[in-house]
């Protein structure tokens, strides 16, 4: 089933604004609306073609007149925040998050037009903790997870989500949790975070970080739009890399630190508007999260183009970053003990 | 009320020349293939070749250019710093005969049951380099461990790079399906902080979860029996205050430690045995069978029987505990 009327809310972020444009490129489908607070982005723009730009707040019940008078058939709930790329005001961005998620499901369970709702989600609704299974499948519930936090948002919202289920189960719901997104081309807290001069980490502690590239992102929310039937799925690039294994690739320099002195860094980093590292992004740092997705390949039918490596390789080199020693020094006097010339 | 205004973001005579999503082609960078087969490595040994190996590895490291699995384990670092030292405890200090190495599958997963002793956990290192070492693939040895060792700072990062993970069914039976050889070592903290006078008696094998992740993956359980870590450290009494002060199952009171300070955490230096026994098969069950419980605590207790018998008859074969 081909959607005719697609609804994307969040176009004012990178997901919402380019999903937007993709769903515009496919003529298949009729109309695509995009909803947000704030306009998106001038380069999104120019590519978003005959995508529609709605002015309205997904809190507000003027959401529910938008799909009813469009007719909307499939809604892309893109506008979920649960890893924020840098200090929010926490009010606010919970505000967004549950409130809007509750107004969006209120006004699609009033709208008969509705068949398909998808939502974008975090692996971050797992937690990240020494207790916790080395990877997650998608029948593991939420441990070790702060009790207020963007992460909670999202478990909140998944919560929501399913009670949604049960009052309307003729419309097919797709889940997705995503990994960290890394890209050139994306604002995300590792992008912001790996990019910091001075990469400050936990001592003794180090995470294993699986990682998404934006545009597989895209592409795999773009497909379960499109593709007949739900479910909960996650969705990870293939591999993982050591937090300090990162680092290292992105030629930073790691500054570890002892677990009592997080805070302040914290404090301080969130001062300079930088990152915000929140308790869950420190227990992530320690511990990392790695999720299995098997189901991705085998139900829903999709495979990563990029692998953890490629895709933060390709976030290295598309940022311009170099690493501070030259590989090929070292290189090179490896190959004159041994003799060879190359 | 607001009326929600559509606002078209482009001239409509735009619309008919819409621009399409750049479409990334960059994919996985593809290594392009040789013309001409690279120059032969000229044979070099010794001094340089050792210097080469050190520069390699430091190369690697810096530039992050090594494989991690997704239980953090990192073969390149294991292979050439953490087993390195322990080998030689390994040769020189507990003199380890292994027996039995032909029990061990060529290939394919099982899971290789131990009994636990010695108040630090020295006879899983030493188990993970007698598979190392012994078997013909020279496989690595995936451990399972306590939920304590994860939590420390520094000991849970190093357990993940040597290839430990939690002790946990989902873990195990991850490690299982993907054709690994896992230890699992089921006595826990009750097995190894047991006192010197009940050495070498098994303790109780918990809740037979390794049995259920066994069957549940069809792989077989091997038996291992390892005696001399019993004598490393002879643990005769227990400050117990001092253990809940720092959160420990147990602070260890042994002819040498505390009394000793530093000194007295040298563990003694007996003669250790491994004897990996015949591989007991979980396929031939029924599908579903790890869900009948009396299956499950038979089959725990086969192994734990089995183990014990072997411990006895490899005591009676042993002389002095120091000099085998």
């Amino acid at each position: 089933m081909t959607p005719k009327v697609v609804l994307v809310t969040g176009v004012g972020g990178y997901l919402g604004g380019h999903l937007a444009a993709r769903l515009a490129a496919n003529p298949d489908i009729e109309r695509v609306l995009g909803v947000d607070t704030v306009p998106p982005h001038r380069d999104v723009v120019r590519t978003l073609g005959r995508a529609e730009f709605v002015r309205a707040d997904i809190r507000n019940p003027l959401i529910a007149k938008v799909i009813t008078s469009a007719n909307v058939d499939t809604v892309l709930h893109a506008s979920l925040t649960a890893v924020p790329p840098g200090p929010t005001r926490r009010t606010a961005l919970k505000e967004m998050n549950v409130i809007g998620t509750m107004q969006l499901l209120a006004a699609c369970q009033r709208a008969p037009s509705v068949r398909k709702l998808v939502v974008k989600s975090t692996a971050a609704v797992y937690g990240a903790g020494a207790r916790s299974p080395a990877v997650f499948t998608e029948d593991d519930t939420p441990k070790d997870i702060s009790a207020s936090g963007p992460a909670r948002d999202a478990v909140e919202v998944e919560q929501y989500v399913r009670g949604f289920a049960r009052r309307r189960p003729d419309v097919e719901i797709a889940l997705i949790r995503l990994t960290n997104l890394i890209g050139p081309r994306v604002d995300t807290l590792l992008t912001r975070y790996f990019s910091l001069p001075v990469v400050p980490t936990v001592l003794g502690y180090d995470a294993r970080i699986q990682l998404l590239h934006s545009e597989d992102a895209l592409a795999v929310l773009e497909q379960a739009a499109l593709r007949p039937g739900g479910g909960v799925f996650n969705a990870g690039g293939d591999g993982v890399l050591m937090l300090s294994q990162a680092i290292r690739r992105a030629g930073r320099v790691q500054l570890p630190m002892p677990a009592a002195a997080m805070p302040t860094a914290g404090r301080l980093l969130r001062g300079a508007r930088l990152v915000d590292f929140n308790t869950d992004h420190v227990r992530y740092l320690n511990y990392g999260r790695v999720v299995d997705t098997t189901r991705l390949r085998t139900v829903f039918g999709f495979t990563p183009r990029w692998t953890t490596r490629q895709a933060f390789d390709d976030y290295v080199h598309g940022s311009g970053m170099r690493p501070v020693l030259d590989p090929s020094l070292l290189a090179g006097l490896e190959s004159r003990v041994l003799g060879t010339r190359n | 009320m607001q009326e929600a205004r559509v606002i078209p973001l482009q001239r409509t005579e735009r619309h008919r020349r819409f621009n399409p999503p750049p479409v990334v082609t960059e994919g996985p960078a593809v290594e392009p293939t040789p013309l001409r087969p690279g120059a032969v490595e000229p044979e070099v040994a010794g001094l340089r070749r050792g210097v080469a190996d050190a520069l390699a590895f430091a190369r690697r490291r810096m530039t992050g250019d090594y494989q991690v699995d997704e239980f953090g384990f990192d073969p390149d670092l294991t292979e050439t710093v953490l087993l390195p030292p322990l080998r030689a405890v390994y040769q020189k200090w507990f003199r380890v005969e292994v027996s039995g190495v032909e029990n061990l599958p060529a290939d394919g997963g099982a899971l290789i049951v131990c009994n636990h002793s010695g108040t630090l956990p020295l006879d899983a290192m030493m188990t993970a380099i007698a598979v190392r070492d012994n078997h013909p693939a020279q496989r690595y040895l995936r451990m399972l461990g306590a939920d304590l060792v994860f939590q420390v700072p520094l000991l849970g990062a190093l357990a993940r790079k040597s290839g430990q993970t939690l002790a946990c069914n989902p873990d195990a039976e991850q490690l299982l399906r993907s054709g690994e050889l896992v230890g699992v070592w089921p006595e826990g903290f009750k097995g190894i902080g047991k006192p010197f006078s009940e050495r070498y008696k098994l303790q109780r094998f918990g809740r037979g979860g390794f049995v259920s992740a066994a069957m549940r993956t069809g792989v077989p359980i091997i038996p291992c029996s390892i005696v001399g870590a019993e004598e490393i450290y002879p643990k005769i009494g227990d400050l117990k205050a001092i253990a809940r002060l720092f959160g420990l199952p147990y602070f260890p009171i042994t002819p040498f430690f505390p009394l000793l300070g530093p000194l007295g955490a040298i563990p003694l230096p007996s003669k250790w045995h491994i004897r990996f026994g015949e591989p007991i098969p979980t396929d031939t069950y029924e599908k579903d069978a790890q869900d009948d419980p009396m299956l499950v605590f038979n089959l725990t207790d086969q192994v734990r029987e089995t183990i014990q018998q072997t411990l006895y008859r490899m005591l009676t074969q042993r002389g002095n505990p120091f000099l085998g």
